[in-house]
């Protein structure tokens, strides 16, 4: 168990961080133009780590599969980014900030890296209003903010509905300078297949052109995977289509640790499924929830009538209305952190209050009214409407309501043909994100030397549960302020080493085995498609590893997942060629990688007994449906070694210390 | 969904195997589609169908599926994103469509963005424009001066807020006779220029840009406005104005330096 070393600085928490940078290793401006880094995955992470890291002046070679990097799906990020500001003044602090995110996390991050996090959270709000971000602003000209689940204070920054969206373009901004400059060699549509190691060092990645099917060999002195979640091993989830694990795989596989996959967020507020023809879920910002009111009918038969479509909720009088966040949480109300707020929603529906009228039937509501009619009655006050009849009243609300959240209103109208400004919306909880990834020390380096993670990819600062505005905090920082520190003290041992061959063995081994899998997929003579598999995968993923989880559920997963996977490699129809673009064959690599992940992440599910977070374990949980989680035994990181297959990985435990933060069970009531 | 309110359907779809193929329009049939399924959930479908067949799926570019990448780039029925206004193909869902109906879907078309294959395009251009000046010069440090330094005023923050949400579908190019690419460049020349961090290299950035433009083989704008109809984002021609503004301006300096 001692292989993991975190890597954790001396001394007090507050002056971990300077101490640690004055103290590591700096490569000169001159040695650095002699260094190559390879970074793959160009979302907030990937993207600020490239743009930082040649302005700084490496040679970096940037990798998306998108068209372009600023394609990346942090852009779908709606609700803002979070930074101990203190702008509105309303205690916010440092201190506060780390303290949110260690309970937000349910205390199963590490201490020192969430207290970096919040350090450095200020820094990036003045990095991208320098860069131009466009945040939202007040009629002082000054940056406003919002706040978000699991808080109570203001500390989000945002644009509208579309933050990440703002801050990616950032990125993409200081990233087309440098591509222009010649210091980012951008390869789109590319796919890292693999990682090269040489004398057990990063030293380059095989990649696939998409466009022209050719395995190609890069080399550098370091890898940065900065690829994502792999929220969709779930099939249906709120990530883009494309979003996988493979990058995070297949280090996995060559000697990273992959840490705490059951932890999944699933996120409360996300329009429900309508079908079996769906492919994707999509997230309403949990910023609605400032403002939106979440209910259900609270009689059963009021609910019945609604999923048979004999009733409105606009109909159901207010008395006849379970407010149940409300109810449950007093102090946090309708902004418990997301975890909380999904298994409230799963338990009403469970129990028979649902109000979906799709095929899935499950939804609840989340009503605008109340504070249309707040905001409206506050704008005829402003204006001298004293006098202002009702429909006026809804009117100047209406419009209020439309300049914060229209983009996500007109979003939803989109898709479900209703208008949430005269009905309430109907949401459920889908899966949104992963806090669980590959296994990272202080300085983001995974256990292969020479390559890091950051950003979703790792695993590091969210614990069980993320907070809302913490995953764009956390990839900015990452990219920005603390890789390009880090990395520089591994670096510094690489200035005489020169370029990196390709010719050697390990490249051609490398080559060889992406080579054969293409082949093999080519060549299989199977007769089911990718995404049946894939669609199989993601079923007993919800059903079983989803929400709510218990042991015979798990054990039962497992099976089956390794069923599929076996019958995968037999039944799997790849059409197309290899040496061209071949979107089946991209997605068959992806799913083959979900089919092995998807088995860890159910065993690591029924090794940890208890709950935490977003990892719920029927059998640990109170009377009242509230987690229970046991610190005596889980308070550590389970990070997995690759041993084969799935079932033979052998686990590692980093334990975690609080000496900061006195370990609480976590209430919001 | 299926059963009495699903669609059935003809598909005349652009296949093209690689850019060196001159390609041609194909016909398919799809049946019982859900009415509350989008767009791009009936393609998903066509593939299904297609690889079951031993027939190679459909090339299309996607991936949010939410209407912010900008990845998805469909010209249906002579539209850019097909029929419906202020959204992305992957926003479109098939209730706007009836049973029966016959659907044309083909790539964007444009001299500067090639066909790679199907209904994907190049639209490398655009990052090559954004290379030439899309940026303000700001190294990352940590130290640079705090957010709230500069007061914004809230009305020139919203403008340029409007101007930064262009997603770089390319709709405008594939909309616009000419395939002038005016409205993506001017939308980021003015999200910049109407902010304070962005006026000290405004003169260098519309020139480089406009340049590059011009390079990557975009046409001229002709004030048809169509690329300001057919935008998923609502991006107004106002910035067309601005930038000719900024760049006329520009012109007049250059000559100073």
């Amino acid at each position: 168990m001692s292989v993991l070393d975190s890597k954790i600085p001396e001394g007090p928490i507050k002056d971990k961080w300077t101490n640690h940078k004055n103290n590591i290793k700096l490569v000169n401006p001159a040695n650095k133009r002699l260094i190559d880094v390879i970074v793959v995955g160009t979302g907030l992470a990937g993207g600020s780590a490239a743009a930082t890291l040649a302005e700084l002046g490496y040679n970096v070679k940037a990798f998306c599969y998108q068209d372009s990097p600023r394609r990346a799906h942090s852009i779908a990020a709606q609700g803002g980014i979070n930074a101990a500001k203190n702008y509105q003044g309303d205690g916010d602090s440092t201190y506060r900030l780390f303290y949110d995110t260690v309970k937000g996390g349910d205390y199963r991050s590490r201490e020192a890296n969430v207290y970096r996090l919040a350090e450095v959270s200020t820094n990036i709000i003045d990095q991208c209003v320098a860069q131009g971000v466009p945040f939202a602003r007040d009629y002082g000209g000054l940056l406003d903010n919002r706040s978000f689940g699991g808080v109570q204070v203001s500390r989000t920054f945002y644009a509208k509905g579309q933050t990440g969206q703002q801050l990616l373009l950032g990125c993409y901004s200081a990233m087309s300078r440098q591509i222009g400059k010649g210091k980012i060699k951008m390869y789109n549509r590319h796919e890292m297949m693999d990682i090269v190691k040489v004398d057990g060092k990063a030293r380059g990645i095989i990649a696939r052109n998409l466009i022209t099917g050719e395995i190609e060999r890069h080399s550098a002195h370091a890898v940065v995977i900065a690829s994502g979640g792999y929220g969709n091993v779930f099939f249906l989830s709120t990530n883009a289509m494309g979003s996988n694990v493979s990058a995070g795989w297949k280090i996995h596989k060559k000697g990273a640790f992959f840490a705490n996959p059951c932890y999944t967020q699933i996120h409360p507020t996300c329009i429900p499924q309508h079908g079996d023809q769906q492919s994707k879920l999509t997230l309403m910002s949990e910023s609605l929830r400032n403002d939106g009111r979440i209910w259900v009918p609270k009689k059963k038969e009021d609910a019945e009538a609604v999923r048979a479509g004999k009733l409105r909720g606009v109909d159901i009088p207010e008395e006849d209305r379970d407010y149940y966040l409300e109810r449950r949480y007093p102090s946090f109300g309708n902004l418990v952190p997301r975890d909380v707020a999904s298994r409230a929603a799963k338990e009403r529906c469970d129990a028979g209050y649902g109000v979906g009228t799709n095929e899935s039937g499950e939804a609840v509501y989340l009503d605008f009214s109340a504070a249309i009619m707040r905001y409206g009655q506050e704008q005829a006050n402003i204006h001298g409407e004293h006098d202002a009849s009702e429909a006026r009243v809804r009117e100047l609300g209406e419009d209020v309501v439309e300049k914060k959240y229209g983009n996500l209103f007109q979003m939803y109208e989109k898709i479900t043909a209703d208008n949430p400004y005269k009905v309430p919306m109907k949401i459920y909880p889908a899966v949104h994100y992963t806090m669980g990834g590959v296994w990272v020390d202080y300085n983001l380096m995974t256990t292969i030397k020479g390559c890091y993670c950051i950003g979703e990819a790792n695993f590091s600062d969210h614990g069980a549960n993320r907070l809302g505005a913490s995953a764009l905090m956390q990839g900015l920082a990452d990219g920005y302020f603390v890789l390009p520190y880090t990395i520089g003290d591994y670096l510094a041992n690489d200035i005489r080493t020169g370029s990196i061959s390709t010719d050697s063995p390990e490249f051609e081994e490398a080559e060889k085995s992406v080579k054969d899998q293409i082949n093999f997929f080519i060549n299989n003579a199977g007769t089911k498609s990718v995404d049946h598999f894939h669609k199989r995968l993601g079923k007993v993923m919800w059903n079983k590893v989803g929400m709510a989880r218990n042991e015979q559920g798990l054990k039962e997963a497992i099976e089956e997942i390794k069923q599929i996977r076996e019958e995968f490699w037999k039944e799997v129809k790849v059409p197309g060629v290899a040496d061209g673009m071949n979107l089946e064959l991209e997605k068959a690599g992806r799913v083959a990688d979900f089919l092995e992940l998807g088995e860890l992440f159910a065993r690591d599910a029924l090794l940890r007994n208890e709950s935490c977070g977003g990892h719920f374990r029927e059998e640990y949980s109170t009377e009242e449906g509230e987690a229970m989680r046991d610190d005596e035994n889980f308070t550590h990181v389970s990070a997995w070694e690759f041993k084969g297959e799935p079932s033979d990985a052998v686990l590692h435990v980093e334990s975690l210390v609080y000496d900061n933060i006195e370990l609480k069970t976590r209430s919001y009531k | 969904m299926s059963g009495a309110n699903g669609l059935n359907l003809t598909l005349k779809v652009w296949r093209q195997k690689n850019d060196k193929d001159k390609g041609q329009m194909e016909t398919y049939q799809v049946a019982d589609i859900s009415p509350d399924s989008s767009f791009l959930e009936m393609m998903d479908i066509l593939n299904e169908q297609l690889i079951e067949e031993g027939k190679e799926p459909v090339a299309f570019d996607h991936d949010c599926r939410e209407g912010i990448c900008g990845m998805c780039s469909m010209y249906i029925n002579g539209e850019a994103h097909g029929p419906g206004r202020g959204i992305t193909t992957c926003q479109l869902h098939m209730r706007e469509f009836n049973n029966g109906d016959t659907i044309y879907i083909e790539p964007w078309r444009a001299k500067a963005f090639p066909v790679i294959k199907d209904l994907v395009v190049d639209r490398s251009g655009f990052d090559r424009i954004m290379a030439a000046g899309g940026f303000v010069s700001v190294n990352t440090s940590g130290n640079t001066q705090d957010a709230n330094a500069i007061p914004i005023p809230k009305a020139d923050a919203d403008k340029a807020f409007d101007a930064a949400t262009c997603i770089g579908c390319g709709a405008c190019v594939a909309s616009c006779k000419n395939a002038s690419a005016m409205l993506f460049v001017s939308a980021k020349v003015s999200q910049f220029a109407l902010l304070p961090q962005g006026r000290p290299e405004a003169a260098e950035r519309v020139q480089n840009m406009v340049k590059q433009m011009d390079e990557e083989g975009f046409g001229n704008c002709s004030n048809t406005g169509a690329c300001e109809v057919e935008c998923p984002k609502g991006i107004s021609l106002e910035n067309i104005a601005r930038m000719n503004r900024e760049y006329l301006s520009s012109s007049f300096k250059k000559e100073e330096v």
